[in-house]
């Protein structure tokens, strides 16, 4: 270990070297404000607001009250459940679409690139300059009726199994559930595949080559070290990927049909369209909640706590 | 018999990775083929015949360049913001001991959990509580709110690696604390603000949803294109589109080739 290096003793008379701790108590906070205040002011105090236009009646012209009126939130879950419900299946859906499908990839980045394992990373984050709207309508020409895809989904009898499950519609994908989770697997894949790359790559890999030597399997080797080892990443990866799914409405728009919209979509109608503010403001609160529930929960079940 | 089933379970993940990674580059293969089509209707979705015309015209539909250069301008002032403002707190955060730490990472991770369109659907009441006009400053506004905590995020793990003796040594050499400041821990911080800098960007350039919540009438590209999907897509989208692409592409292979070879030098 190599020996500190000793701070040269203050002359007299002269203030103390100001090293970075020592440079007054105020820094900290000086360097916080303007940032913590942008977020306290643009993104605490929206919410607030929310709340309490979620329990206002009134009306546009007349304009809104706060009436503690609470019932807009069994009335919004009543009317708008099966929406909620989608929401949930569909991101689980697509989250999990996402694990089986990145895994792999970032396996092979991490572990079986080599030399190229740079132009792979770049490969993954290029398509975000694109903008994602025009990547989600390229899905409609590729998912399209009598397409090569379809008619290949259909050759292999994947669409029988779908259509039993209810995600298709007899021979078309596009305008089905199958064609929103499909869009929402793609948009959300790279927020899996980075997380989990970056926790596969920590990994030394003499930990492989040790459970080799004591005779561990291939599939032994990956089910008790380098799984369990990627754990942070698996985490914030479903995180990361769940999170936005739930609250999209992009998807359902573009690629599904009126029987499959979710509660972004009726937030987004509520808000831009009716004007039903104090319905719109409850839905997405409920939303809000439901997701800070489930991420509590999972966090702690998957018992990594330091995400942050 | 043995050995080609053999290679292929010892190569399984190599094969299912790349699979994955051609499902990821599909569709930027297909708006790329599709930015030389010349459709019969108003929609681009299904193949007609070769053309170039929207690459000799990018700019030929109305509004769009407009919208696009909105987009870049925006971009432009929500990453400088948010990478000042969350350069500042992830120094805060990795250097300073202070109260009410969990508080501030709170936060700072609170936006990243939130789905955009509460976030969207709470800072439109609070525009319209207050009254003020919807438009660019409010999409600003917004942009920098969202992407400040990426920032902070990136910065924070470059300045958390770096090795706290070369700020010391720098003072025992009587270097001043701004001089120590710009010629050493700036530098050393770069590229963790330059990460943070182009993903500030690139959020903000390719944001919709809380963008479309706060615009009012203003129409940046992102916009735009959802537009045109009720209205009619025009081909110059998938120009646009491959355009961005390929320019991001080239940008990055060559900061790495650069990177490369300035590594080669000082070794």
């Amino acid at each position: 270990m190599t020996a500190p290096v000793q701070a040269p003793a203050p002359t007299d008379g002269a203030p103390p070297p100001a090293g970075p701790r020592r440079r007054g108590r105020l820094v900290p906070y000086w360097l916080l404000l303007p940032g913590l205040l942008w977020l306290l002011v643009f993104f605490a105090l929206p919410l607030v607001y929310q709340a309490s236009t979620s329990v206002q009646t009134g009306s546009l012209e007349e304009g809104y009250e706060v009436t503690w009126h609470v019932a807009t939130y069994g009335e919004a879950l009543g009317d708008y459940w099966p929406q909620f419900l989608r929401s949930v299946l569909y991101a689980g859906a697509a989250t999990a679409g996402c694990l089986l499908l990145g895994y792999p990839l970032a396996y092979l980045i991490a572990f079986r690139a080599g030399r190229w394992r740079n132009l792979i990373l770049v490969l993954v984050i290029a398509p975000f300059f694109t903008s994602f709207l025009i990547r989600t309508l390229a899905w409609k020409t590729i998912l399209a009726d009598g397409g090569p895809v379809v008619g290949a989904l259909n050759a292999l009898h994947v669409l029988d199994v779908t259509n039993w499950l209810g995600a298709t519609d007899g021979d078309r994908v596009l305008a089905t559930p199958l064609a929103v989770v499909c869009g929402l697997t793609y948009n959300f894949l790279p927020f899996m595949v980075l997380p989990l790359y970056t926790s596969l790559e920590r990994i030394d890999p003499r930990l492989h080559e040790a459970a080799g030597d004591l005779y561990a399997r291939p599939s032994t080797t990956f089910r008790k070290v380098t799984f369990p080892l990627s754990m942070p990443g698996v985490v914030s990866g479903t995180l990361l990927t769940f999170i936005p799914a739930a609250g999209d409405y992009v998807n359902a728009d573009l690629l599904g049909s009126t029987d499959t919209r979710m509660v972004g979509n009726v937030i987004q109608t509520q808000f831009l369209r009716i004007l039903d503010y104090p319905t719109a403001a409850a839905l997405s609160f409920l939303l809000m909640a439901a997701i800070l529930l489930m991420v509590t929960f999972y966090i702690r079940k998957a018992g990594t706590e330091d995400l942050v | 018999m043995r050995t080609p089933f053999r290679w292929l379970r010892r190569n399984l993940v190599v094969i299912a990775g790349l699979l994955t990674l051609a499902y990821l580059l599909l569709p930027n293969v297909v708006v790329t083929v599709f930015s030389f089509n010349k459709p019969k209707g108003r929609f681009n979705y299904s193949w007609q015949e070769f053309s170039t015309e929207a690459w000799q015209d990018p700019c030929g539909v109305a509004d769009m360049c407009g919208s696009l250069s909105l987009s870049l301008r925006i971009a432009f002032w929500a990453t400088l913001g948010a990478t000042v403002l969350g350069t500042m707190i992830a120094f805060a955060l990795v250097r300073y001991r202070f109260r009410a730490r969990g508080a501030v990472n709170a936060l700072i991770f609170l936006p990243m959990a939130m789905p955009e369109v509460v976030m969207a659907a709470s800072l439109l009441t609070l525009f319209l509580n207050m009254g003020a006009q919807l438009g660019f400053w409010t999409v600003l506004i917004a942009h920098i709110m969202f992407c400040l905590s990426f920032v902070v995020t990136a910065v924070k793990a470059r300045v958390m690696s770096m090795d706290p003796r070369l700020e010391q040594a720098a003072q025992d050499l009587y270097a001043g604390p701004v001089q120590t400041f710009l010629r050493v821990t700036l530098p050393i911080a770069a590229p963790g603000i330059a990460a943070g800098a182009l993903l500030a960007f690139a959020l903000s350039f390719d944001d919709f949803i809380i963008t479309n919540f706060n615009a009012g009438s203003t129409v940046t590209f992102p916009m735009f294109v959802w537009g045109s999907a009720q209205r009619g897509t025009p081909v110059q989208i998938n120009v646009i589109g491959t355009a961005m692409f390929l320019v991001a592409v080239v940008l990055v292979l060559a900061g790495m080739l650069v990177g490369r070879r300035r590594n080669r030098k000082s070794t």
